[in-house]
């Protein structure tokens, strides 16, 4: 009995190539809609805020950057052990693929952030937990792509940014719970598996950007993955040739 | 103080940072299949 390929089958780099070319446009699409829906509904229709004013509406693009910067690394730390434990061939060139999004999103986070605490707080920048372990998030994305290209040998670059992805998953929970674990200037979360403390009208738009800069994060990290898989295709080619070369010389 | 400066820098640095990044994956996927080939 043949059984249909699933996730696992798509670990199969032709099959994945196929798959996500049929994927890419959709999801693209998709994304600029809900992306133009929420952040159109976020700046004209939703209310301000009847403390912090207007400044509420850069909410719609900051809460979303966190939420993905923070679900791209967990994505990440998955497929760096996936490489260690199933050797999946995907997953090694996922967490060079995601990696870059990911560190994207996490400045986004950390400059409209900044830029919406200077009227908020006063400050655009203060040292305490959640914003010093943003940042150190955004570091750890950063140290990923390094070493992932500190080596000539690419198979030694994948085993040492898989063990930093995986290490790094230790910062995830002192992000989430740095807001009660220390005094900080950032509000608690609003938004828990309980419930919400927003009102219907804001959280509509938001809940509409967060999809759309999802499938944004979604659609560059397989963008990313189809260059990866054509470079090292190309590689193997030329290798290939040079060898015949070689043998015919 | 007027908020809404600090509003369109959010967006405008969103648009740059997340747009720039789209359109490089867009071109380095589009040249990387054509070498390929």
């Amino acid at each position: 009995m043949q059984q249909s390929p699933g996730w696992h089958g798509l670990a199969n780099p032709h099959r994945f190539q196929r798959v996500s070319a049929l994927i890419l446009p959709w999801l693209m699409a998709a994304a600029l809609g809900f992306l133009a829906a929420g952040l159109f509904i976020g700046l004209v229709v939703a209310p301000p805020d009847y403390l912090q004013g207007p400044s509420v509406r850069i909410m719609y693009v900051h809460v979303p950057a966190a939420w993905l910067s923070l679900g791209g690394y967990l994505g990440m730390a998955i497929a760096a052990l996936a490489a260690r434990v199933w050797r999946h061939p995907l997953a090694d060139l996922s967490v060079r693929a995601i990696a870059p999004v990911g560190a994207a999103f996490a400045a986004v986070c950390l400059l409209t952030g900044s830029l919406w605490g200077r009227p908020t707080w006063g400050t655009w920048w203060v040292w305490d937990g959640r914003l010093t372990s943003m940042l150190v998030l955004f570091l750890l994305y950063l140290g990923v792509i390094a070493l992932a290209h500190a080596y000539e040998d690419r198979s030694r670059g994948d085993r040492a940014a898989g063990l930093l992805a995986i290490v790094g998953v230790i910062n995830l929970p002192i992000i989430k719970y740095s807001v009660e674990w220390w005094n900080t200037l950032h509000q608690p979360a609003s938004i828990r598996l309980s419930g919400s403390t927003i009102h219907a009208d804001m959280l509509q738009p938001l809940l509409l950007s967060a999809v759309g800069f999802a499938l944004l994060f979604a659609g560059v990290v397989l963008m990313r993955m189809r260059a990866l898989i054509a470079a090292q295709k190309k590689a193997v080619r030329l290798r290939r040739k040079a060898a015949l070369a070689d043998a015919g010389a | 103080m007027n908020q809404l400066p600090f509003i369109i820098a959010a967006y405008a640095v969103a648009l740059v940072v997340l747009g720039g990044l789209t359109l490089s994956s867009f071109l380095w996927m589009r040249r990387a299949e054509r070498e390929e080939e």
